[in-house]
């Protein structure tokens, strides 16, 4: 159907999709977070989920204290070398589709502690981050912001085709490997089929 | 088929409509997860516990099965209140015989608590 024709019948209140945009339409509009906080971003998290803010304008209040009943899991905070083998399993035990928007400085980088010792240098070391929100902590409206960039990355994706999203492949991994305690470090360091260094060039 | 040679035709009708409605979206979301989602079973995902940590020992634990003395007498004296309440209502017009008998009961029972209490029921260890 060409768009001057859809154009036309919407003008007539019929409006035309393919099931993969109404599939796509229904489940941007009812993404369940896991409730889930790890430092002083969760508070940010919890205020745009409350009345002020309202996250469930988005249809987005639902947070899940169970990963298998989560969408979304917004990483909200600092990721201790300590904690980050509990994100990752989290992550796994979520059903797909599911998405991640890494919140902060320190979920994104590391932020002020980044040349610490225990403070992981970014959650996309390990799994697949979808949104990075910058700031510290970002307001609730940066994360507002984060969610419609999700809804629009969610709205264009392709359900069916060899261009599909990797939720909707076979033959992509769900479960991505925990790291471990290692003498000094986790080990591995990183998830190299989901992040590797950036080359600085000089 | 008319409808008043057959009264319960109504509800069949209900029925088949109460099942479908139920069971219908199941199916579709069944198909649906067919078509386009496909399981993705793993160890992790599959794990029982769902709280980021793995579990560690055993659900089965054992629970020491002397407390049941402790148990029955909790039961005793929670019963008894049954028969106490209507034993306070009419105190004021029941006949000394009544009121030994009574008195006898909850001696019985005191007599029973320190029977326990001596014999360490009483005592969790």
């Amino acid at each position: 159907m060409d768009d001057g024709l859809k154009s036309e019948l919407t003008k007539q209140g019929i409006y035309v999709v393919k099931l993969e945009q109404l599939y796509n339409w229904g489940r941007s509009n009812s993404v369940w977070p896991l409730g889930f906080g790890l430092a002083c971003c969760a508070i940010e998290m919890i205020a745009a989920s409350m009345a002020r803010y309202d996250l469930s304008r988005f249809g987005a209040e639902v947070f899940r204290p169970s990963p298998r009943q989560a969408d979304l899991m917004i990483v909200a905070g600092t990721v201790t070398k300590k904690m980050a083998p509990q994100v990752v399993r989290l992550y796994n035990q979520m059903p797909e589709p599911k998405y991640v928007i890494a919140m902060g400085a320190c979920a994104i980088s590391g932020g002020p502690f980044k040349q610490g010792y225990n403070v992981l240098k970014g959650i996309d070391r390990y799994i697949p981050v979808d949104v990075h929100i910058p700031g510290c902590p970002p307001r609730p409206e940066a994360l507002i912001h984060a969610f419609m960039t999700l809804q629009r990355k969610i709205d264009a994706q392709k359900v069916f085709g060899p261009d599909r999203a990797h939720h909707f492949d076979a033959s992509k991994p769900s479960e991505f490997p925990i790291p471990l305690f290692g003498e000094h470090d986790l080990v591995p360091a990183k998830n190299p089929n989901v992040w590797e260094p950036a080359v600085v060039v000089r | 088929m008319p409808a008043d040679k057959h009264p319960y035709l109504f509800l069949l009708v209900f029925f088949v409509m109460a099942v479908g409605f139920a069971v219908g979206p199941l199916i579709l979301a069944w198909l649906w997860a067919k078509l386009v989602s496909p399981a993705k079973p793993g160890e992790i995902k599959n794990s029982t516990y769902e709280c980021g940590l793995e579990s560690k020992g055993d659900a089965w634990v054992a629970f020491k099965s002397e407390y049941y003395l402790y148990g029955i007498i909790f039961l005793i004296f929670d019963v008894e209140t049954i028969f106490l309440l209507p034993f306070c209502v009419a105190f004021t017009g029941l006949s000394v015989g009544a009121i030994l008998a009574m008195l006898v009961f909850v001696l019985l029972l005191v007599e029973g608590l320190a029977w326990a209490w001596v014999k360490g029921v009483l005592t969790w260890k």
